[in-house]
């Protein structure tokens, strides 16, 4: 175990780490201003990563791509929020919970219908392929550092969102006190389908970048939304900043132990035994991470307190 | 008799009748059927209790079905092979007999929904639903990584388990015993909803502050809640997995456990009979929509849509109107 392949692997956890931060930012953000568990936001997900790859086969565009996916998501999110989700802000979570479970199953289905059930492939661009030498000469692909990166720039983009424009200002009012900023004259409706549409954008841009790196498939998205779940509730529901050190952690903890908890059993059991209890064991570790969490602090890093 | 205690009789008698009426007419498919309706039934009976009683929204409730069915899957795979499970401290060599199977998944699920309750009900809403959806994932994460029992792939059972004194390969005996604990399982959850422990619970979910008030612990009474309907949740799994004769990772995936809820909200929240209504209704759905088309679950989203907005107490709610509706 070299310290190059420590620090590849730590990149890696890193860049699985700020794709599921757009995830988790989405759905801690309409979580905390409407009160909504979000089960398709895995679908919205998908929506993205298929409108990049569709958009890449007709254009040959990757930049084109990325517009789409960020359209696409942006304009189902807000198509749904108006027919289906603006019903639900006031029902309990069971309703919420099936009325989305069931938009799954028609985004799924309505995808591969379209789509078909192989697999697409979106292409990374030319210009961001092939691998780069970082100092202390790690070879790391170059697409994967562009990942890192864009996520780092939309974290911090959102922050800023957030913390200094009137948007964010609203937003923030919204999460305190909704009949407050509607009696000062703000749209309420308007605001939340404006939160839903950022999150499910926001959504469907991590959809294109991840698409690059994995296939493109129906079903693609849950996988996601269940990690993004787990970094929630690490982070704590509602916090933008619990959820980008909820996802740094899940990001590094699941990349991290897949490849060194086999090794560390390697130490003290013969290697085929060490390798089955490792990878049994790796695939569990983020949820020991989240049940330890909520052993010390029930309502996550960053919850509010109950 | 209330219109739902009728509704729900006469339902529960043609889950009965259809089967005997296929078997005289030697059409072994529908029994297969109906028997993978009742023992859907039983599972969504299961979750009914942390649901519609005690108001736990939990969807992870397919980790008690994949547990019961690996608790079948496990012990049948050890005498097919003839590799004992164990020899010490006594020779173990697996087993193939239902009461015994059933026994095991039965315990082994009250155990993890013991443990995935103490540490979920420290919280509650939200953060709940994902916990239990977390959990219900990691089981399936190692259900594919653990290579020794199929892993991805699963495991096969080529003989249906044994039941003293019955031909479980005939599937109307099969039906007849999966029907019969789907019964006596419905006798108990109704026992269960009047008993002092069970109005305790459903209080718990009405006004916990109150509840305490009177010197009950609602978290002890929601961890009760939770272990039972796992159980029961297992129980079915275990029968499901002598259904198929087969489990595999599927069990445990989180559209299981959002299935077993959309029978449950299909037929009705916290109504006896709903459950046995919304798993039938998903069985025959499931058949003749995946026989029109290969996308039937864009008809089934749009049905579940159209029952969350519209027909809140599900099916049963809106035959027998509302007068015993959930709150």
């Amino acid at each position: 175990m070299t310290p190059i392949l420590i620090a590849e692997q730590v990149l890696n956890g890193l860049q699985s780490g700020v794709m599921l931060f757009l995830m988790a930012a989405g759905l801690t953000l309409i979580f905390g201003v409407m009160g909504l568990i979000n089960l398709a936001h895995g679908s919205l997900y998908m929506v993205g990563a298929f409108a990049a790859a569709a958009t890449a086969a007709v254009t040959g565009s990757f930049l084109l791509a990325l517009v789409a996916a960020l359209a696409a998501a942006a304009a189902a999110g807000a198509l749904v929020e108006r027919l289906v989700i603006r019903r639900l802000y006031d029902r309990d979570h069971l309703d919420q919970v099936l009325a989305t479970f069931a938009l799954i199953l028609i985004f799924s289905e309505g995808t591969r219908w379209i789509f078909g059930s192989f697999p697409l492939y979106l292409d990374i661009p030319e210009a961001l392929s092939g691998p780069v030498t970082l100092p202390g000469g790690i070879q790391y692909p170059l697409y994967r550092l562009f990942i890192i990166g864009m996520g780092l720039v939309v974290a911090a983009l959102l922050f800023w969102l957030i913390a200094r424009t009137r948007l964010g200002i609203r937003i923030r009012a919204g999460e305190n006190d909704r009949e407050m900023i509607a009696a000062l004259g703000v749209d309420i409706a308007r605001l939340y389908t404006l939160v839903f549409a950022l999150g499910a954008a926001l959504a469907g841009l991590a959809g294109a970048l991840v698409g690059a790196i994995q296939s493109v498939q129906v079903g693609m998205g849950e996988p996601v939304l269940i990690l993004a779940f787990v970094v929630i509730v690490i982070g704590g529901i509602g916090s933008i900043e619990g959820a980008l050190v909820g996802a740094i952690l899940v990001g590094l903890t699941d990349t991290l132990g897949g490849i060194f908890l086999p090794q560390i059993f390697g130490l003290f059991m013969d290697p085929a035994a060490a390798t089955q209890t490792g990878a049994a064991l790796a695939s569990m570790a983020i949820y020991v991470l989240m049940a330890a969490v909520l052993v010390w602090k029930p309502t996550g890093l960053f919850g509010a307190k109950s | 008799m209330s219109r739902e205690r009728l509704l729900g009789a006469v339902v529960l008698l043609a889950l009965g009748l259809v089967p005997l009426a296929a078997h005289l007419m030697g059409e072994p498919f529908t029994i297969t059927l109906a028997t993978r309706a009742a023992i859907l039934a039983l599972a969504a009976v299961g979750l009914n209790i942390a649901l519609g009683l005690g108001g736990l929204v939990s969807l992870g409730h397919a980790t008690f079905f994949g547990i019961g069915g690996y608790a079948m899957g496990i012990l049948a795979s050890h005498v097919q092979n003839y590799e004992p499970m164990f020899e010490w401290p006594f020779l173990f060599e697996g087993s193939t007999s239902m009461p015994f199977i059933w026994l095991v998944a039965v315990l082994a699920s009250a155990l993890v929904a013991l443990l995935i309750g103490l540490l979920a009900l420290r919280t509650s809403g939200v953060y709940f639903i994902m916990i239990t959806l977390a959990f219900g994932q990691m089981f399936y994460f190692f259900s594919i990584s653990w290579s020794a029992y199929g892993g991805e792939d699963g495991l096969s059972i080529y003989v249906r388990n044994g039941f003293p004194g019955l031909n479980t390969l005939d599937p109307i005996q099969f039906f007849g015993l999966s029907y019969a604990v789907l019964c006596i399982v419905l006798l108990g959850a109704h026992l269960l909803a009047r008993s002092p422990f069970g109005l305790a619970l459903g209080a718990a979910r009405q006004s916990p502050d109150r509840v305490q008030a009177v010197g009950l612990d609602p978290k002890r009474l929601r961890l009760v809640g939770f272990v039972i309907s796992g159980a029961i949740t297992g129980l079915a799994g275990a029968l499901f997995a002598d259904l198929n004769r087969f489990v595999s990772p599927t069990m445990f995936s989180w559209q299981t456990s959002g299935e077993i809820m959309v029978f449950i909200i299909l037929g009705g929240v916290g109504r006896l009979f709903g459950p046995v209504v919304g798993a039938a209704v998903f069985v025959m759905l499931e058949h003749w929509l995946g026989d029109m088309s290969e996308f039937w679950h864009i008809w089934l989203g749009l049905l579940l849509l159209a029952v969350v907005l519209f027909a809140r107490g599900g099916l049963v709610g809106l035959i027998a109107g509302r007068e015993k509706a959930h709150d």
